[in-house]
């Protein structure tokens, strides 16, 4: 049971937005990793799909997920993309000043075996439309994870104020 | 000019950095391949859409009230 977390690093994003936070040169000396986020993007929608990539991987990402968007709920799956979807994030026409929020836990990064995720992430919106997400992914590949990327999966830039948080956790 | 936020986790620093060539056509060829899903997963809804109102209305042809035809679709 993980009984430690020690922030490892944070962004905020500036003025300028941003395509992508790439967190890299991880260190290897905690047992999982967790990445805690609020993103908005400049996409004209009220969410966009959020994705990450470890190690510059574009293969080998599949997922199961639990969905709901306001209205129904769905599970589905999803192989073959070039990153992992983590959840949707908050589009530009999403309530003002909020955010999708979330976080993604990645246990033995560093491991020799392939790579399992579970992310929590929702939407926040004042509206009927939203989304919430719980997902279970895996990375089909025996690296250690030394980088993880993310990104919008249509290409929308970050928007000010979004941030990110990197925490190792320790099992002792 | 897009920029991305490296992190280096090593020593803390954070940089602003320009996307290369090869990233910015990534993305563009990531926002073309997602335009041309929608369109498709729009077009499959509103087929979808009419195949139903269509049914409904033969269904009405056929002399079945609303509250049949809800019946049977439900």
């Amino acid at each position: 049971m993980a009984t430690t977390y020690t922030l490892i690093s944070s962004v905020t994003v500036g003025s300028g937005g941003a395509a992508n936070i790439e967190f890299t040169s991880i260190p290897a000396t905690y047992t999982d990793l967790s990445v805690v986020f609020s993103i908005r993007c400049v996409r004209s929608s009220v969410v966009e799909p959020g994705m990450l990539r470890f190690n510059s991987s574009t293969s080998n990402y599949s997922l199961r997920r639990l969905n709901a968007d306001g209205s129904t709920v769905a599970s589905s799956a999803v192989s073959g993309e070039t990153g992992m979807i983590f959840g949707d994030i908050n589009g530009d026409t999403a309530t003002s000043n909020t955010f999708g929020n979330g976080s993604i836990y990645i246990p033995n990064y560093t491991g020799s075996n392939f790579k399992s995720i579970s992310t929590d992430v929702v939407v926040e919106n004042n509206a009927t439309e939203s989304s919430q997400y719980l997902l279970a992914g895996l990375w089909s590949d025996t690296s250690a994870i030394t980088t993880i990327r993310l990104y919008s999966r249509n290409s929308h830039n970050f928007k000010q104020y979004s941030t990110a948080y990197l925490y190792g956790i320790s099992s002792s | 000019m897009t920029n991305k936020i490296v992190v280096d986790c090593s020593t803390g620093e954070v940089q602003e950095i320009a996307l290369t060539a090869e990233e910015i056509t990534e993305r563009e060829a990531m926002a073309a391949e997602y335009a041309v899903q929608k369109a498709a997963e729009e077009a499959e809804a509103a087929a979808k859409a009419a195949a139903k109102e269509s049914a409904n209305a033969k269904l009405a042809a056929l002399g079945l009230t609303a509250e049949e035809i809800a019946a049977l679709t439900k």
